[in-house]
């Protein structure tokens, strides 16, 4: 059977203006609110739990467990932060909600925060994204307007405040820590964990952070309850997801499916297949740190968390880049690696170090100056930098690392022995 | 991260005007301590000038109550902050991979001749800043670029062509 759509997220995109209070409203927009605030925060917290919900950030934690973590009984407020900085490359879905339907990411804030008893929510959303900064704004605005925001929220004796808090420019601070460290007005390091922010974080103050579609997904699940959210996915993946596709397909763009269904058919039926007619080289999944699939991996693979697990991987954020027969495998992973090291932080060796030489390395050999002892010292340089850092970013660059070398090894090789690369003509 | 870069100095006091000592002023009810004001500050004087001067940074600092070093440290770890003045139109066209793939070294190049000007320069003119950026999230509709505060997307060589003559 073909993949379809599945539009529980993006049940409003193409209506006319579904970015307003008034259209959001008449579509069923925070006509939730109501349920949540008769329920007892912590049965939201149960709710959330059952469902089976998972952050739609990356790392794929569950919800309702991480809201659980919060320490209980103390004097000292809780915060909210929205996670919107959307810097992975080849991730390009959170917009989609911001742009066509913010009110469905407030109404998921305003739900959160009675369950999790948060008075103050940031969205921090990446700096480039001015506009979209602008469109939540003017929802916020909005929704201050009607009552739905601020010391009674939704006529609830309960204070929400929501603020947008830009980043500018640093990929880095889509890590939760650094996150907080940049909302705090400094340089966007990651802070080592423990303590996980859930207990210490922004402002000292016990915090929890998600990912827009995470907490969009909310609503939904206040209205059918767990099971009725449950009858989308797997046992182990519930739901949907909003899947962004690109590179070499004929309809890149983002796609709502219920966890679950087949990578290749998820390709071919909704984005229309590999451009041009050409042939599948490689499928990078979920954003550009997850290690890279051949076509024979991509045959089998289902778009779940245990799938893409199974087969080498991971679903990360849900980015998916096609790679056709034409590129160089040398030169799009000496592209990622350009980017780790741009990116990183600098506040640990490995990291520092580690990005820059290997990106030297692979820059040589696609310029044809390798040597064939450089693969295996690619391999363990990758091996040194996972694991002994601050943050993941350094692992996020070992991963494709590897990866590229384990499964197209032959054409690092190719690139050495020729002296150049054999794309370039 | 960002380049190396010097602070530069305007030569000149920095003070919000109206407009952005109002959007200041409601920015500080937002957060329990003002330092959390750094970034939403420098990106208010950079609204306000179009770059950041040092006087700018000193003055933001005494705003809200903390070293000239943190305001400095946070101006310069961040790729998204003008240390110095940038042309009229800055054209960021993203190098990452999705855009790659679709042609992304194609419109630099052509941008980079149209311009007369490399990546990281701006025209002696004033008019024009080109900069190389990574990942800007629009991955799917690539090639693509930010053209000051707006995206270009699924750009072509005659798509740019078009963009530059609707320049006024
Ligand atoms: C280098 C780095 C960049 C990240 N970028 C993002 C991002 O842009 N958006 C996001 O939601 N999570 C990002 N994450 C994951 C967050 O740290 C965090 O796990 C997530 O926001 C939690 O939300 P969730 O549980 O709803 O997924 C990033 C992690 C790392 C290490
Ligand atoms: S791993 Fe890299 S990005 Fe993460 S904290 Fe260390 S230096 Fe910074
Ligand atoms: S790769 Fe160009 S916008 Fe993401």
């Amino acid at each position: 059977m073909a993949v379809q759509e599945v539009k529980v997220l993006s049940a409003k995109y193409g209506i006319k203006d579904s970015r307003t209070l008034a259209v959001a409203r008449a579509h069923g927009g925070y006509s939730q609110i109501e349920k949540a605030f008769s329920m007892e925060p912590a049965q939201i917290v149960e709710m959330v739990k059952a469902s089976g919900l998972r952050g739609r950030g990356g790392a794929g934690f569950p919800t309702g467990m991480k809201w659980s973590f919060l320490p209980k009984g103390l004097d000292k407020p809780t915060y909210l932060c929205i996670n919107s900085d959307e810097s992975e490359p080849a991730t390009f879905k959170d917009r989609q909600i911001i742009e066509n339907d913010p009110h469905m990411l407030i109404e998921g804030i305003i739900i959160t925060c009675w369950a999790i008893n948060s008075h103050d929510a940031y969205i921090y959303i990446r700096g480039e994204f001015v506009r979209q900064a602008e469109m939540l704004n003017t929802a916020i605005d909005e929704a201050y307007a009607a009552g739905l925001l601020g010391e009674k929220a939704c006529g609830k004796d309960f204070r929400v405040d929501i603020t947008v808090h830009r980043g500018a420019g640093a990929y880095v601070c889509g890590e939760e820590t650094a996150l907080i460290e940049s909302i705090e007005g400094k340089k966007g390091q990651p802070r080592s964990k423990p303590p996980f922010p859930a207990v210490v974080g922004l402002f000292q103050c016990p915090t929890i952070i998600n990912n827009v579609q995470t907490i969009a997904s909310v609503p939904y699940i206040i209205e059918h309850g767990a099971e009725g959210y449950r009858k989308f996915g797997t046992e182990k993946s519930a739901g949907t997801f909003l899947f962004g596709i690109s590179g070499h397909v004929n309809k890149p763009g983002v796609y709502e499916t219920e966890l679950g269904v087949s990578m290749k058919g998820f390709i071919e039926d909704l984005a229309g297949g590999v451009w041009k007619n050409r042939k599948l080289k490689a499928v990078i999944p979920g954003g550009s740190s997850t290690p890279i699939m051949t076509p024979k991996e991509v045959e089998t693979c289902m778009l779940d968390y245990e799938s893409i697990v199974e087969h080498g991987s991971m679903l990360g954020s849900g980015g998916i880049v096609v790679l056709d027969e034409t590129v160089c495998m040398v030169k799009s992973l000496k592209n990622l690696l350009y980017f780790y090291h741009h990116e990183s932080c600098g506040q640990c060796t490995p990291c520092r170090e580690g990005t820059g030489w290997i990106y030297k390395i692979v820059s040589n050999i696609e310029a044809g100056k390798g040597k064939m002892s450089d693969l295996d010292l690619l391999l363990e340089l990758a091996d040194n930098m996972e694991g002994k850092t601050v943050c993941v970013l350094s692992g996020a660059a070992a991963m494709p690392t590897r990866s590229y070398i384990q499964k197209f090894r032959h054409e690092f090789e190719e690139h050495i022995k020729l002296g150049k690369c054999p794309f370039a003509g | 991260m960002s380049a190396e870069v010097k602070p530069t100095r305007a030569n000149k006091p920095f003070v919000f005007n109206a407009e952005n000592e109002a959007k200041f002023q409601k920015l500080l009810t937002r957060y329990p301590d003002t330092a959390a004001l750094n970034l939403p500050g420098l990106w208010l004087i950079q609204q306000q000038d179009g770059w950041i001067s040092y006087e700018a940074m000193e003055y933001l600092a005494e705003r809200i109550n903390i070293p000239v070093t943190q305001v400095y440290e946070v101006a310069t770890f961040y790729t998204m902050y003008n240390l110095q003045p940038v042309g009229k139109y800055h054209f960021q066209v993203c190098r990452t991979l999705s855009c790659e793939l679709r042609g992304g070294e194609e419109i630099l190049a052509h941008l980079t001749k149209k311009l007369g000007i490399k990546p990281g320069e701006t025209s002696k003119d004033g008019r024009y800043t080109l900069t190389k950026v990574e990942c800007l999230g629009s991955c799917g509709s690539g090639p693509m670029f930010q053209l000051n505060d707006d995206y270009h997307e699924w750009l072509t060589v005659e798509k740019v062509d078009e963009i530059l003559a609707k320049l006024p």
